[in-house]
């Protein structure tokens, strides 16, 4: 086991340095300098403006290796565009953001406990709701309920998550006065802010959930071991419950690790639409001042939690099946 | 005595949305969808002070209504600016939004846009996939190997991160975003076609062709695109809802396509603040037409899905 997980990790070293060349040809040769430094310093910047942003943020280096001599006479080969975005990203030395003028690792810190008291609930909400319901419709599978319900599914992911952000803020929040609208507290407090963005997430994805779990607990209803168990006697329930949701586990955790990028889109609207202080939020405020820097490591950090999570769905596995083991 | 002719992708997906009605209804609202964007699309000559012009379109034509000075409700014949009423120069059956723009020819003008971000990015996704994905499985070693790290780094990278990513280093526009779209989209399906493309290559025939002299290319594109082009037709229709849907979400976020283009993203996005002072109509127009497309895409995408999947079609 702990042979498989290093080798793994060692596996995703080569992504994540793929990861760390991607950004670098997207700011670096996609983008010239003078582009981006055009475009941080908005209307109609001096030459002089943009010669000085360039070389404070060391763009005005040498892409790949130093051949010049520094102040010191002495060479500095790796000191260049490539090999200092390399060792920003790969050490943890995130640069600083060009807006706000505050270190982007300090910024995650603060900003990361209230993107994740949205996130994490919704997610597991959803879940504790969609199984449960998914395996009720795959039990009335065929009938008039199992069509209809497949039909309100389609209907459910055809809204727009835009508009279920807009008439549950509006209903709940302004007209029934249940929630507040805007705002957020840290500490405990916070509950009170992020119940109606939780409950909206969560019936933003049910459609999509609902119409996916049927889909595989339906091909498992059709494998072997479901006539085997069924031509012994066992009940339907007991089938259902006991031997399908056990064999549906590997896509059921497949797709939630699959679904960690779509908690990214779904936090970036609700705490912009909720005043929530998170990584949405910092990501929003990144794009409309032309923050290169924080997108840069947002790009990293997120691809560095969906690797890791793919390697922690792989691993879980073995929990749900003793089938596949590691050597 | 007829032969049994073995029936194409085609012909199954023609019987299975003849038998659908869900889908049937789906199809005509797209195809009505479709008129209109063609409408927007043929050019209607013009005179004015400076002669012959060609800048307005037939849905121009139709439906463009003079602009009033601020909102006015759905069929009114007053507006409200000001707490005072001004007299409407139209009738608006959607009625007016705070520039005093007909409603139901904005949420029409949308149309054209929501089909050229449904197909566009759809087609370069496809293009780069087919390319990349036949290569793989066709040449495998070392090429398979390039490509699938390739796609490995850009797989983990989280899709709106990437899009985010590569729209703020170009600039705003439709086009723009239909690079973006497809160059973040090409992936799975690249991934798809990599992998029915090393089964193809198994199968007898291409043996077959082989022995009679053709060269790749040949076996490429003549024998094996054909095989895998079912699973590029799939993905662009089930791709397509979440496309149209991802322009409102894009525009919204301040990505979207430049001021100007029609776009529904831009109708809701100003709903939060007309919602409580009892200015429905305007969100109310451009969801509407939104729900209504992707909805009847959805329906034809799912019943094309049964028809051609081969991984549905075993069960």
């Amino acid at each position: 086991m702990a042979y498989y997980i290093a080798r793994r990790l060692l596996l995703a070293v080569p992504t994540v340095l793929g990861v760390c060349l991607f950004t670098f040809l997207l700011f670096n040769i996609f983008a010239s300098p003078e582009a981006i430094a055009r475009k941080q310093l908005g209307k109609n910047p001096t030459a002089a403006q943009v010669q000085t942003w360039i070389s404070s943020h060391g763009m005005d280096k040498p892409m790949f290796f130093n051949f010049e001599r520094g102040r010191d006479h002495a060479l500095h080969p790796f000191d260049s565009r490539f090999w200092n975005h390399m060792k920003e990203l790969v050490l943890f030395q995130f640069p600083e953001s060009d807006y706000l003028h505050e270190k982007v690792s300090s910024l995650l810190k603060e900003k990361i406990v209230p993107s994740l008291t949205i996130t994490v609930p919704a997610f597991l909400l959803s879940i504790l709701i969609t199984l449960p319901l998914a395996l009720f419709i795959a039990y009335y599978r065929g009938t008039y309920l199992d069509r209809t319900a497949l039909f309100v599914c389609v209907i459910l992911m055809s809204i727009v998550v835009l508009n279920y952000i807009i008439f549950g803020q509006y209903f709940l929040g302004i007209v029934l006065k249940y929630f507040p609208v805007y705002g957020y507290e840290f500490g405990l407090g916070a509950w009170r802010f992020v119940l109606l963005p939780i409950i909206i997430a969560v019936a933003s994805g049910l459609g999509g959930g609902l119409r996916f779990y049927r889909t595989v607990m339906l091909n498992e209803v059709r494998a072997d071991y479901v006539r085997t168990a069924m031509a012994k006697g066992v009940s339907e329930e007991m089938i259902l419950f006991k031997h399908v949701l056990k064999n549906a586990m590997i896509p059921i955790l497949t797709v939630t690790v699959l679904s960690i990028p779509f908690l990214i889109t779904g936090s970036l609207l609700l705490e912009m639409y909720f005043g929530i202080p998170g990584m949405g939020n910092m990501m929003l405020n990144a794009i409309s001042n032309h923050d290169y820097p924080v997108i840069r490591v947002l790009v990293y950090v997120y691809s560095l939690l969906y690797i890791a999570g793919s390697i922690l769905t792989d691993i879980s596995y073995t929990l749900v099946d003793p089938r596949i083991t590691f050597k | 005595m007829r032969l049994a002719v073995p029936s194409s992708h085609l012909s199954i997906a023609v019987k299975r949305i003849k038998k659908d009605s869900l889908a049937k209804a789906g199809l005509c609202v797209v195809c009505l969808f479709a008129l209109v964007a063609l409408l927007d699309v043929v050019p209607v000559p013009t005179h004015d002070a400076y002669g012959l012009r060609w800048g307005r379109t037939a849905l121009d034509v139709i439906f463009q209504k003079d602009v009033e000075k601020s909102y006015s409700p759905p069929l009114a014949r007053t507006g409200i600016l000001n707490r005072q009423e001004f007299p409407l120069k139209a009738r608006h059956l959607l009625g007016t939004n705070n520039l005093g723009e007909d409603v139901l020819y904005n949420a029409l003008k949308g149309v054209r846009t929501a089909f050229i971000i449904g197909i566009v990015p759809s087609v370069i996704a496809g293009v780069f996939a087919i390319f990349f994905g036949l290569l793989a499985g066709f040449y495998g070693g070392w090429i398979d190997d390039a490509i699938q790290y390739v796609y490995q780094v850009l797989s983990s990278i989280p899709a709106i991160l990437l899009l985010i990513a590569m729209l703020m280093i170009m600039e705003r526009g439709l086009w723009q975003l239909c690079v973006a779209l497809g160059v973040t989209s090409w992936v799975g399906l690249c991934r798809l076609i990599r992998g029915e493309t090393l089964k193809v290559r198994q199968m007898e025939y291409i043996e077959a062709a082989r022995a009679l002299g053709a060269s790749d290319a040949r076996l490429l594109f003549r024998h094996i695109l054909p095989n895998v082009m079912h699973l590029v037709i799939i993905e662009m229709t089930l791709d397509f809802s979440g496309l149209v849907m991802s322009e409102a979400i894009l525009t919204f976020i301040g990505l979207g396509a430049e001021p100007g283009t029609g776009s529904w993203g831009r109708m809701i996005m100003t709903a939060d603040r007309e919602l409580p002072n009892g200015i429905w109509w305007n969100l109310t127009g451009a969801s509407v037409f939104l729900f209504l497309l992707v909805l009847a895409f959805n329906l034809v995408a799912d019943a094309l899905r049964d028809a051609l999947d081969p991984r549905l079609r075993a069960g």
